[in-house]
């Protein structure tokens, strides 16, 4: 299978040489064709740029970017077939929502009669049949969401980009937002990128996802890879927030003297006699589905998820901790 | 220490603020007043007076106004020599405001998009500065600048495009004897005058246009020029027809830069002028006046027709 995106040491640096922002820092990756990838990461860590990078609108100062195996550093934006879905929608606000929608297949002149009827087909593919006629100003954030997803997919990209397109929608939106594309993606077999802070958003979403910290990838692999075996204390905490254990609390915890994460939801709480872990309870967080209660264990605090209908210790009270020993994770990315 | 759940009022300042937001439509009415007053009485009613005078007519015998309604002040408009006058500042204002729109874009473009900080500052203080300077002053300098025996003759000469400079004064309606007694002249000065408060209000529609809709438009598969046509020119639209507005209407109602630089053939600003002044025409001069008011309404409309304000 061919690579739709492949990054060799790719790299973006902004500002002087002396003292660059590394926005993107030698990053290698390879996104498989068809494939919903997603890009995780904090605020800042350069996922925007990533992204920037294959859309042509940033130019690596290191490093190459091919797209279907062809190199791209010198193809303008315009020339590539890839569109993107902007974090704010980016609609042109004097054009209506059916020639936002048919823009891209007006630059290319194809004839007025053809695109309308196009853009009504992409328009009832993201369920906004008979909003043709508004302006983008007379539409909530979800329907934009929508349009600027209708408008992106009209010119039949081979890859689609989409730059936290969920970021402004409210949860219940946003969850239905998210089954969407995940069908549409199964439906149209293009390659999907899409870029989060969200962990819950790409863990449900993607085929296989890249976590970035800083400008460098900590981690890439499917989500279950990457929840269940985080490679680093970065992105173990980041990802679905683990317990992260220092070498010395990883050996009282039977393992090896390394760092190690522990899933909150593998541990439970027994009665503190007779057993090797205990230690007092410092903090309780209802949840809804369940509580998070944090433990104090000399000096290490650890969270323990409960499922909901399990009772719940009281604020100070002495517990044990108790937990599969193969849900102990040793890191090997940390030293 | 406790706090009281009411705090205690503090004078005056409290107390008013508390009857406003008792009665938030006093405040309203408070704030609304002095610009009302001003815009009706002062600013509409003036107008209204100066509608009014138009309907007037002058005795012929004895020079006095006839306060009696009458369509014959503005049937005169029509005649040839008016009409003229007219024609000729209809013609002058388009052409100073294309001119202007010309110059000011790419200058209101580049401060838009790629100026930052100290050239940003460069830019409004390159833009503002000769709006500092007296009126008159610019003027004048020009007319020398203009003139036969000025700069633009001398350095044409020096660089030995003489001849280009001839010929372009060779036009006739555009050119004459020298730069400075020449319609095209006028034109330069107006456009001069006139070019910041073009340069302004586009670049601040331009500056409104967020980065990310020209890369949407890139993203989709557009030129650089389908981009401009298609999405930066439209969304600047306003700031363009504000700016016109200001030019055109500058232009139509000066006075003074035809009568300095330029062939002496009157514009309706000089016709009003000198309507009310020597002549004591009243009436004809209010019905000139009105002309450039019933212009300025039709090319609003015209604008809006084709959809220049969508974008707002
Ligand atoms: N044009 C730019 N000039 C200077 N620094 C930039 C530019 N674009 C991004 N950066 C910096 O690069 C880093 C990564 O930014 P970005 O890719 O937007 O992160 P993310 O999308 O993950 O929040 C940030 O520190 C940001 O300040
Ligand atoms: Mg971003």
């Amino acid at each position: 299978m061919t690579a739709a995106v492949e990054f060799q040491r790719v790299s973006r640096h902004f500002g002087p040489a002396s003292a660059p922002v590394k926005a993107v820092d030698g990053v290698d990756l390879t996104i498989a064709e068809g494939s919903f990838f997603a890009m995780l990461g904090p605020s800042g860590s350069g996922k925007t740029t990533c992204l920037r990078l294959i859309s042509g609108f940033e130019k690596p100062t290191g490093g190459t970017i091919r797209i279907f195996g062809q190199d791209v550093s010198d193809i303008p934006p315009n020339r590539r077939n890839v569109n993107t879905v902007f974090q704010d929608y980016a609609l042109f606000p004097h054009m209506n929502v059916r020639d936002n929608v048919g823009y891209g297949l007006m630059v290319k002149g194809v004839d007025r009669r053809t695109r309308e009827a196009r853009a009504e087909e992409m328009l009832s593919l993201v369920k906004l049949d008979g909003y043709g006629d508004r302006k983008p100003a007379q539409l909530s954030g979800g329907q934009r969401q929508r349009v600027a997803l209708a408008r992106a997919l009209v010119n039949e990209p081979k890859v689609l980009l989409l730059d936290e397109p969920l970021g402004a929608l409210d949860l219940k939106l946003r969850e239905a937002m998210q089954d969407e594309l995940k069908t549409l993606q199964a439906r149209l077999g293009i390659t999907f990128v899409f870029v989060t802070h969200d962990q819950g958003e790409a863990l449900s979403m993607a085929d296989s996802l890249a976590v970035f910290n800083e400008g460098r990838i900590a981690q890439i692999g499917t989500p279950a890879e990457v929840y269940s075996r985080p490679r680093t204390r970065f992105v173990a905490d980041f990802v679905g927030s683990s317990n992260v254990l220092p070498p010395e609390v990883t050996r009282a915890f039977g393992g090896p003297a390394k760092w190690s994460s522990l899933r909150p939801e593998m541990l439970r709480l027994t009665a503190p006699d007779g057993v090797a872990l205990s230690g007092t309870v410092t903090g309780l967080r209802y949840l809804g589905a369940g509580s998070r209660v944090t433990v104090a264990l000399n000096g290490t605090e650890v969270a323990a998820q409960l499922p909901a209908g399990q009772p719940v210790p009281e604020q100070g009270a002495t517990v044990g901790l108790a937990f599969d020993p193969a849900a102990l994770h040793v890191m090997e990315g940390e030293g | 220490m406790t706090t009281p759940a009411i705090l205690p009022e503090r004078g005056l300042a409290d107390r008013l603020t508390a009857l406003f937001w008792r009665h938030p439509r006093l405040l309203l009415a408070v704030l609304l007043t002095p610009p009302l007053l001003w815009l009706g009485v002062v600013y509409l009613g003036s107008l209204a007076a100066l509608l009014l005078q138009s309907f007037y007519s002058i005795d012929e015998f004895s020079g006095m106004v006839k306060e009696e309604f009458t369509l014959k002040t503005y049937a005169e408009l029509f005649r040839a020599q008016n009409l003229d006058i007219i024609l000729r500042t209809l013609l002058m204002s388009a052409a100073v405001t294309l001119g202007c729109a010309l110059i000011a874009f790419p200058i209101a473009y580049y401060a838009a998009r790629f100026a930052r900080g100290k050239w940003k500052a460069v830019f409004y203080l390159g833009v503002m500065l000769p709006l500092w300077s007296s009126y008159l002053v610019k003027v004048y300098a020009w007319k020398l600048i203009l003139a036969k025996e000025g700069i633009i003759t001398w350095a044409a000469e020096g660089v030995g495009l003489s001849m280009i400079l001839n010929a372009i004064l060779a036009i006739p309606g555009i050119g004459g004897n020298s730069l400075s007694t020449s319609p095209l002249g006028t034109f330069i000065v107006f456009v001069y005058v006139w070019l910041p408060y073009m340069i302004l209000p586009m670049q601040a529609s331009l500056e409104r246009v967020p980065t990310s809709m020209l890369e949407a438009s890139a993203d989709l598969g557009a030129s650089r020029a389908q981009t401009f046509r298609t999405v930066i020119l439209p969304l600047a639209m306003p700031g363009v027809i504000a700016g016109s507005i200001f030019t055109f209407s500058l232009t139509m109602g000066d006075y003074i830069i035809p009568q300095i630089v330029g062939t002496s053939a009157r514009f309706i600003g000089l016709a009003v002028y000198q309507l009310q002044g020597t002549a004591g025409n009243i009436p004809l001069a209010a019905a000139f006046a009105v002309v450039p008011i019933v212009i300025m309404l039709v090319y609003l409309t015209i604008a809006k027709r084709k959809g220049a304000f969508d974008a707002l």
